[in-house]
């Protein structure tokens, strides 16, 4: 289980190490100790979120704001809570929690993409959830620490995400050979991204194709 | 300049806002997340959602000027034909990932 969790979780690394230390670089250049970047990807844990959370600090946001704002930007979860929520069920008491705290974008791609573990699948959710958050707190504590002095030849490594999300993709399909949801999702995505380009667009284009799946008419169970 | 307190304020701000989206899902009744529509959706969601996020994190991709998403683009295709021909995912990551370092990082300049 260790050596296959750690297998699971590598592109994640390759992701979150990165992105947590750019991070990191940011919030210590607006003159934050390096522990509060530590803090945040502890307590907080969502990439986009915690760089939006860069910019409301430096523009002195309100917290009422900087709920809405980070409320809105991360309502796109929902939709992975609703899609993994009997899986999740099965966990108990803090470990159920935690798991549900930790639902990022990159855990629920590779839960969903991936399947039940054979064996045990509450073990695995657990940590597979606590691996890929120990990358982040990793990547943004370092960034927060190093500074603007490390020169890593890191550029273009958050790609494995992209690819990650891409693979889990292929394999989703090679489950589901259905073609109507993805010309859903590819219309979707073709509105929001010709007339809403930016944070909006994954809750909206997540949103709409909900709408569309729902109105697709039925073939398994007719 | 915000104090120690007036951060951790704001944290904890940030932390609820994103675990009530985490967790909503949770509490909604299951009468509303357990209806035929709904489950419908669900069948298919998996799918549409890993699509739509890997549109989305390619959404910084300047297909405009040069190169013209072809780093992208071509990183993209080496992951996807990698993957339905050798089913290793790590192999398929590592080999786009790194092509895409290496082009992004001007190392293949002089053969373009």
């Amino acid at each position: 289980m260790p050596l296959h969790l750690f297998r699971t979780s590598l592109p994640v690394a390759f992701g979150y190490i990165p992105l947590g230390m750019a991070f990191g670089v940011l919030l210590q250049a607006q003159g934050y100790a390096w522990w509060w970047s530590t803090v945040m990807s502890v307590l907080i844990y969502a990439g986009s979120a915690q760089f939006l959370a860069v910019g409301l600090l430096a523009a002195g946001a309100g917290l009422v704001d900087a709920f809405l704002a980070t409320f809105l930007l991360n309502l796109r979860h929902v939709f992975y809570g609703l899609t993994v929520i009997e899986r999740y069920r099965l966990l108990r008491g803090w470990r159920q929690g935690y798991a549900t705290f930790a639902l990022t974008d990159e855990t629920f791609s590779l839960l969903a993409g991936i399947g039940a573990h054979p064996s045990d699948d509450r073990r695995f959710v657990l940590g597979l959830s606590a691996l890929n958050q120990s990358w982040w707190v990793l990547g943004s504590t370092l960034g927060a620490l190093l500074g603007q002095s490390w020169h890593l030849p890191t550029k273009g490594l958050e790609f494995s995400l992209t690819a990650l999300f891409a693979v889990l993709f292929v394999e989703q399909v090679k489950r589901r050979p259905e073609p109507w949801p993805l010309l859903v999702a590819l219309g979707a995505a073709a509105v929001c991204l010709a007339f809403l380009p930016g944070k909006a667009f994954l809750l909206a284009a997540i949103s709409i194709s909900v709408v569309g799946l729902m109105l697709l008419p039925d073939k398994e169970s007719a | 300049m915000r104090t120690d307190l007036e951060v951790l304020a704001f944290v904890a701000v940030l932390a609820l806002a994103t675990m009530l989206t985490r967790f909503l899902p949770f509490w909604i009744p299951a009468r509303f997340t357990q209806n035929r529509l709904v489950n419908v959706a669900k069948r298919s969601l998996p799918a549409v959602i890993l699509l739509l996020l890997t549109i989305y994190s390619l959404k910084d991709t300047k297909f405009t000027n040069l190169p013209w998403g072809l780093p992208e683009m071509v990183s993209l295709a080496v992951v996807l034909a990698l993957h339905v021909w050798k089913k290793n995912a790590l192999l398929s990551i590592a080999a786009g990932t790194g092509l895409y370092m290496v082009w992004s990082n001007g190392l293949l300049s002089g053969l373009f």
